[in-house]
């Protein structure tokens, strides 16, 4: 099955289709959002306090004077960035070492292994808000924070689809043409552990996303002047009072975002699914 | 003798629709059981035989559409416009299913025993005590050594061939009419293959249990069944007594199947008479006879028009332009057909 | 002058531990294999039979090296297996055809990928002459070559039984284990591949070991026989021999119970087995067959019967033969 066919379903499943759009957007917005955004995110314009939406701030201003739809979009930055590095890291370090795990077993196995059990052990939010105290606040910490809480399933997602490969026939007729254990991971089973673990970063993404959000909101990660949607609700938060609309705008931006990494994981487990059937 | 009915399925047609289209699992099919009859129905992967059990069972039914003029006869009562709740009876009471691995039919935390009378409670409303007293007399009845001690048993402790005994004696739970036998011995070892098919014929001939056998090998076939319907791509391609068919097979499918399989007894053959091709895709079956992809008697006629079944001189009824003679040359359709009635 | 056998197995066991006793001690074993003695000559093709547990597949895969014997020792071209240092040249000459079409073929790679492979871990040939071998290949096993650009999903199980012979001949073995290579397929498809695998033989020379517990296919393909029982080989004849003349009770109940193709052979005298076979965790003293076999005596409980001689091409294991050799 070749990326062409499996894209080329993905896009045959409407809600998939909308969401890869949407994610598309927002990365491509996360980058030229500096040279597009109507009002500089940071410039504080205390005559424009609290504007409710108008043709000049389309979604108003916040209690500073601050456009929010600039700030809105600057802050697709640090959700893109917290959802791609937060998974980048346990693709490059939970992913190989359950493979490794899984498939050499042995002492490999056991030291893997119980490095994970240790670190679930822990609950994640703890983890994380742990992790960020020890390295120092900020949105980097925050994310390396996130990658490590989501390490330990995708190495025991990535051991259990390896165990279960390692054993399959056509992994037996290379082991006795003489394929070596780097040549097996690498044409075997890397290719067919792939699909669980692609739908299960797409997931992750949007759960990254969330927990950045919630990491800001605490306080934990990006810290003003640095824009991102988390704080943008806990400022809104303190002025809920006064203005409970502000809070609306970030708080959607987050559910959609959420909602589009879901509905592509959805799709791509369809579209990867090699029994695959058009609903 | 008079031989009574039981089961008449008339004109059976099924469709299932799939993403690329409608299939038709079973095309037209017609055939009856005796009382007391072991009838085996004959095919390889996507001739239907699976679908048609299932039909009788009234199982999957969601899945299965059926049309509107087939039919299903059990004591005179037609199977396929019976609500789900009557169907659960027949179930039960009348006619027993066994699978080809019992592993998925039994539940793995229960003791047999308990399994078995449980189905008892359900279908003959008597207290438990009394059907746990049945199910030791079932599990003596199948075979089973030591079977008091057996009772308490779960699934994974015993071994295939007393799964399969388990399962049989639980189909015999309510006394039923008719046992549709699924690939019931594939799974097993041939020493206890032939343990298991000794235990049908058994039952056929002390209980006067009529079985309908679904199978893919011809030696359980010969060794067990009355008569057989063989099946290709949905349709009964050939019927006859088991004698006739062995002896005689008209249809080319027939005979080629039984040129597949290597002999075991006499001189060993330098090369098999294998059947060319593969069975066609159910979505873009042949125009003509479904068979006449891989026939080396096929004719143009064959490729244009769809042959039916019907009753051959010789005792077998077979869907054919050209059933074979007996030394397996092709027939003449304008002669045979003069004497067909 | 006697040939040299191109593979030979000396005494092969194979004990797999189960459960451990108190300070993980390994207390117990399954004996699946215990003790099989075999030579396989060039260009002829030995059977190997047996029911379920009765250590055919482990014979096979420790012959291949996917499994190392627990004891003996197996001889390639008169060499140890163990001592071939390289086991890529193990590779080259010992090739295997697995039970089930549907896995071992690599769902995410393209059958020319798949059938290309073991030249690729050879270093055989440049990418256009391994594509131009694939071809070939395909071709030898009654494809075509546009099918190499498929992938396996797309073909039925008798096609990807030839896509899997296809690869196991890529580099011209000389011995192939076939491990039941027809039991998962429709009738009128085994003897189809049957036919391809007696062909490849003709063509190119080169030996078989074929596990099946389906009879009539080991009848129809063997050279030689052999009939496994709980680990063991309990008599090992030429195929004429064996239909003809079955010595050990086993032989004889595995035979006669195979259904008749005529049904007017029905009512024949038959040897229905009592019993299930034997855990090979737990097996019985004396002679494992003891506990099932119609003809068993007082000494077949503590004895265990050694492979003997019965004829000139026969070795049977059995204490009713063992006496008349001694004698």
């Amino acid at each position: 099955m070749s990326f062409g066919t499996v894209f080329k379903r993905l896009m045959a499943e409407r809600l998939a289709f909308f969401s890869f759009i949407f994610l598309m957007v927002l990365v491509i917005l996360s980058i030229i959002a500096p040279f597009i955004v109507p009002y500089d995110p940071l410039k504080q314009d205390l005559m424009k306090v609290m504007l409710s939406p108008s043709a000049q701030h389309w979604l108003g201003t916040d209690e500073l004077g601050r456009d929010i739809f600039s700030r809105l979009l600057m802050g697709t930055k640090a959700a893109i960035q917290a959802g791609l590095f937060a998974i980048l890291i346990p693709l490059c370090i939970g992913v190989p070492m359950g493979i490794l795990s899984g498939y050499l077993g042995g002492v490999v196995d056991d030291i893997f292994m119980r490095i994970v059990d240790g670190i679930i052990a822990i609950p994640a939010i703890l983890l994380a808000l742990g992790i960020t105290g020890a390295l120092g606040i900020s949105l980097w910490n925050a994310m390396i924070a996130i990658g490590i809480v989501f390490t330990p399933q995708f190495a025991r997602l990535a051991r259990g689809q390896t165990l279960q490969v390692r054993s399959e026939p056509y992994v037996e007729a290379a082991k006795i043409s003489g394929a070596g254990a780097g040549w097996i991971m690498l044409k075997h089973i890397i290719p067919n552990i792939a699909p669980p673990i692609v739908v299960q970063a797409s997931f992750n993404l949007s759960f990254a996303i969330l927990v950045e959000a919630s990491l800001s909101f605490l306080g934990m990660g990006a810290q003003s002047p640095q824009i991102s949607w988390g704080n943008m609700i806990q400022q809104a938060y303190s002025m809920i009072n006064m203005n409970a609309w502000m809070i609306v705008y970030p708080g959607l931006a987050i559910i959609l975002t959420v909602l589009a990494g879901n509905f592509l994981g959805d799709g791509l487990r369809a579209a990867l699914d090699p029994k695959y059937k058009k609903a | 003798m008079k031989e009574e009915l039981l089961l008449e399925v008339k004109n059976l047609e099924t469709f299932i629709p799939t993403p690329k289209g409608q299939i038709k699992p079973v095309n037209d099919v017609s055939f009856s059981i005796n009382k007391g009859e072991i009838v085996a129905l004959v095919g390889e992967s996507g001739s239907g035989k699976s679908v048609t059990s299932l039909s009788i069972m009234g199982l999957n039914a969601s899945a299965i559409q059926y049309r509107p003029e087939s039919s299903i006869f059990f004591n005179d009562k037609d199977l396929l416009k019976l609500k789900e709740k009557e169907m659960r009876k027949i179930r039960g009471n009348n006619i027993a299913m066994i699978f080809q691995d019992p592993m998925f039919s039994l539940n793995p935390v229960h003791p047999i025993g308990r399994q078995i009378a449980e189905s008892i409670v359900l279908h003959k409303k008597v207290k438990y005590k009394d059907a746990l007293v049945t199910a030791l007399e079932l599990l003596n009845k199948v075979g089973i050594p030591d079977a008091k001690r057996r009772l308490n048993d779960y699934p994974h402790q015993l071994s295939g061939g007393m799964r399969q005994r388990v399962m049989i004696a639980m189909a015999l739970a309510c006394d039923p009419k008719l046992i549709i036998a699924d690939e019931p011995t594939t799974a097993l070892d041939v020493t206890i293959q032939a343990q298991i098919l000794n235990l049908l014929h058994k039952l056929q001939k002390e209980s006067g249990i009529a079985i309908l056998l679904i199978t893919h090998d011809l030696g359980v076939v010969a060794e067990t069944a009355d008569r057989v319907l063989v099946m290709y791509c949905g349709k009964i391609v050939e019927e006859g007594t088991v004698e006739d068919i062995f002896e005689n097979p008209l249809h080319p499918y027939t005979r080629g199947l039984m040129a597949s399989v290597p002999e075991l007894y006499g001189p060993t053959k330098e090369k098999l008479d294998a059947i060319p091709g593969v069975v066609p895709n159910p979505l873009e079956l042949p125009k003509g006879c479904n068979f006449v992809t891989r026939c080396s008697y096929a004719t143009e006629k064959c490729s244009q028009n769809a042959p039916t079944l019907l009753k051959h001189p010789s005792g077998n009824r077979v869907s054919c332009w050209y059933p074979l003679e007996k030394e397996g040359e092709r027939g003449h359709y304008e002669t045979a057909a003069t004497s067909f009635s | 002058m006697k040939q040299q056998p191109l593979v030979s197995l000396k005494e092969i066991k194979k004990h797999f531990p189960v459960g451990s006793g108190l300070f993980g001690k390994k207390d117990q074993f399954v004996k699946a294999v215990d003790g099989v003695s075999l030579d396989i000559y060039p260009g002829e093709t030995v059977g190997l039979v047996g029911e379920s547990g009765c250590g055919k597949s482990t014979t096979g895969r420790m012959v291949v090296g996917l499994t190392n014997p627990t004891g003996g020792e197996i001889y390639f071209e008169g060499k140890k297996l163990r001592e071939y240092k390289a086991k890529k040249t193990l590779g080259k000459n010992l090739q295997m055809i697995f039970q089930d079409p549907y896995s071992s073929l690599n769902p995410r790679m393209t059958v020319a990928d798949i059938i290309a492979e073991p030249l690729v871990l050879h270093k055989v040939g440049t990418a256009k002459e391994r594509r131009k071998r694939v071809d070939e290949l395909l071709e030898r096993v009654g494809l075509a070559s546009y099918h190499g650009s498929r992938y396996p999903l797309e073909f039925s199980g008798g096609q990807r039984q030839r896509l899997g012979i296809a690869r196991a001949l890529a580099l011209q073995p000389k011995l192939i284990v076939c491990d039941e290579p027809v039991s998962a397929l429709d009738v009128s498809i085994q003897a189809q591949i049957l036919n391809l695998l007696k062909e490849i033989q003709e063509d190119m020379g080169l030996s078989y070991l074929f596990i099946a517990h389906g009879i009539q296919a080991v009848k129809h393909i063997s050279d030689k026989i052999a009939v496994m029982y709980l680990g063991k080989i309990i008599e090992y004849t030429n195929k004429e021999e064996l239909f003809a003349n079955p010595r050990h009770p086993y032989t004889k109940a595995l035979l006669s119970a195979v259904p008749h193709p005529n049904p007017k052979m029905r009512n024949r005298e038959r040897i229905i087995l009592k019993g299930d076979l034997p855990s090979p965790a737990n097996p019985p003293a004396g002679c494992s067959f003891h506990t099932r076999c119609p003809v068993a005596m007082e000494q077949c409980k503590s004895i265990d019967p050694n492979l003997l001689p019965t004829s000139e091409q026969s070795l049977t294991a059995c204490l009713l033969f063992e006496e008349k050799v001694a004698n």
